[in-house]
């Protein structure tokens, strides 16, 4: 049975004057799955994931995200998805609450829900003592849990992380992951960019991408397989090298 | 609508938790004003001065004791030889000294004329050049007392009035001037900032990548700070007119309209300037260095454009806040109305819709 389809990608190239950023990219994404991106810093994994946001146009290729044309719906992807950037993406000077509320108002979700919504959050979380702090008393690990938190508190079909787990400690990252598991139980399609290869073992598939070019692509034991590799690092190791030899 | 004043809202939370910016803000235009009003001043009072007397007879002490009780000048050494000037000068005590020749009543009585030497202290040239014209003036007034009296010669005497500023006032001059120049600091260069600490903070990304529509986003950022600025500029009109007496001879709401436009052309370069530049420091430098220095010297805020060379003069030209400033002060000073101003409002605005034309153009949908 095909499984439905949350992204499709076809001959994706993306180009910044001479430099190739995304050579020829094809993927899909299936819904309610876990999609790793990797590669090494300048791998193009923020580039294309930007692409598929709406934040940056392709030069050429067929991008379907959510159903809809990322050349001509743009806006219409915008209310279907949510994003965190790979920098801290909420604001300290607004406190707990006020950023979810924000957040919240600008993907047009009413006053209502969205009081229900965070008190429900905030208690889950954890958070109710901190409520009404500002954000920059609070530790990054939660700020991290909560940035994720108001990236899908629009119920959005596709979520896109980017970096989410930088600079966090073994333990945050852990349970960070519990709530993305959690996420994509709900139906969420999750589409992570990490260069940490045992989170790699947590996405249901991977696909690996060493200078603007998909060098693999699957599930991690398939990878690990196919490529006669212990773990997720000797694979990514194995073909990094792989393009250098040649 | 409801997410434009949820945007708003965060703008404005941003600006009332950052106590120091807010602090600068509202303190900066009094603590300025304050400043030029009392620092700039082309009034001379109490100017120290030395009185050469080779003469010392009726007359010389009549013209002397007019000059010292003028108010502008007062008697600081008492000089008896020509040596002493240059010592009292080099010392910096004194800023003029006045010589009269030797018998220079005698002279005037039997010749009709006698010389009186006035030797300024030039190391400061605008300070000597108001010194000695006041001293002129003063001997005049007196030359021109005594031959009324003692003929029927009837002299030429012109007679000169200051329009718009009888007293010559300092302050007539500058607040139009720190209207101009703490609008555009604070419609340009905060709004710049604002915007760019989004980009950093990687904020600006998530707005985008939301379905924001993204000039909801550049007018909710700049919303807060149009208010602000226009608070500032009516600060700045009651600190003027209540502390220094500056009228507003003109149309109250004339005044207040150009200040919008003004503020509005000012948030669009700010608008300009972030769409360029990457980073708050950037967009600091870009702000104080192409906006400030500009509005200080080549607006006629201070310096004349007039007495400029040719090249800086096409300059000014291009430059917003000297028409603002030429608005402004009709319209306070000498009570101007838009038919006499339509010119100076038509440029400003043409100069706005250029900068928010440009802006949108530069301004990326999609983040590059």
């Amino acid at each position: 049975m095909e499984k439905e389809k949350a992204i499709t990608v076809k001959n994706l190239v993306k180009k910044f004057g001479s430099f190739v950023a995304n050579d020829n990219l094809t993927f899909d994404v299936y819904k309610g799955e876990i999609f790793g991106f990797l590669g090494a810093n300048g791998a193009g994994k923020t580039t294309a994931l930007k692409i598929l946001c709406g934040l940056s146009s392709p030069t050429s290729g067929e991008i379907n995200v959510a159903g809809f044309d990322v050349y001509t719906e743009t806006n219409k992807i915008k209310n279907n998805i949510g994003y965190m950037s790979q920098k801290f993406s909420l604001y300290e000077d607004l406190t707990v609450y006020e950023n979810i509320r924000f957040y919240g108002g600008i993907y047009g979700l009413k006053l209502k829900d969205i009081r229900k919504r965070a008190d429900e959050l905030i208690q889950k979380l954890g958070l109710t003592n901190v409520r009404n702090e500002l954000l920059s008393s609070i530790p990054l690990g939660w700020k991290q849990k909560l940035a994720f938190s108001v990236a899908i508190f629009h119920h959005p079909k596709i979520v896109f992380l980017d970096e989410p787990t930088g600079g966090v400690d073994p333990v945050t990252r852990r349970e960070f992951w519990d709530m993305i598991y959690e996420a994509a139980g709900e139906g969420i399609t999750i589409m992570v960019t990490t260069h940490y290869m045992d989170e790699a073992e947590y996405c249901n598939r991977v696909c690996i991408m060493v200078d603007g070019r998909i060098e693999a692509i699957g599930t991690p034991s398939e990878l690990i397989k196919n490529q006669n590799a212990e773990n997720m690092n000797d694979v990514f190791i194995q073909l990094a090298r792989k393009v250098k030899q040649k | 609508m409801k997410k434009f004043i949820g945007f708003v809202k965060k703008e404005y939370y941003h600006i009332i938790r950052d106590p120091r910016t807010l602090f600068v803000l509202i303190a900066m235009p009094i603590a300025q004003i304050l400043l030029f009003g009392y620092v700039i001043t082309n009034e001379i009072k109490n100017a120290s001065i030395g009185i050469l007397d080779h003469s010392k007879d009726e007359v010389t002490k009549q013209i002397s004791s007019k000059i010292l009780s003028s108010g502008y000048f007062k008697l600081d050494a008492s000089i008896n030889s020509e040596q002493e000037i240059h010592e009292a000068f080099r010392k910096g005590k004194i800023k003029e000294v006045i010589v009269f020749e030797p018998h220079f009543g005698e002279k005037l009585k039997k010749e009709g004329s006698a010389k009186i030497q006035i030797i300024a202290d030039a190391s400061d040239p605008n300070m000597a050049n108001l010194l000695t014209n006041y001293t002129e003036a003063i001997i005049r007034n007196y030359s021109i007392a005594i031959t009324t009296q003692n003929s029927q010669i009837s002299l030429i005497t012109p007679e000169v009035r200051m329009l718009y500023n009888p007293e010559l006032k300092g302050a007539y001059m500058f607040v139009p001037g720190i209207i101009a120049m703490l609008l555009m600091l604070i419609s340009a260069l905060m709004t710049s900032i604002s915007i760019t600490r989004e980009k950093e903070l990687g904020t600006m990304e998530v707005l985008l990548a939301s379905p924001l529509n993204p000039f909801t986003v550049i007018v909710g950022k700049v919303t807060p700070y149009l208010l602000l600025s226009f608070i500032n500029a009516c600060l700045i009109l009651l600190t003027g007119y209540f502390v220094f007496n500056v009228p507003i001879n003109g149309s109250i709401v004339l005044l207040l309209a150009e200040c919008l436009l003004f503020i509005f052309m000012a948030l669009s370069l700010g608008i300009l300037i972030s769409t360029v530049t990457k980073t708050q420091q950037a967009a600091m430098l870009i702000s104080l260095v192409v906006l400030m220095l500009p509005t200080i010297l080549l607006s006629g805020f201070i310096f004349p454009v007039e007495n400029m060379p040719l090249i800086l003069q096409y300059l000014c030209k291009i430059m917003p806040p000297k028409y603002f400033i030429n608005i402004v002060r009709t319209i306070m000073l000498k009570g101007g109305n838009l038919s006499t101003l339509w010119s100076d409002t038509l440029i400003l605005f043409g100069m706005s819709i250029f900068f928010i034309i440009v802006s949108v153009r530069k301004y990326k949908i999609r983040l590059e």
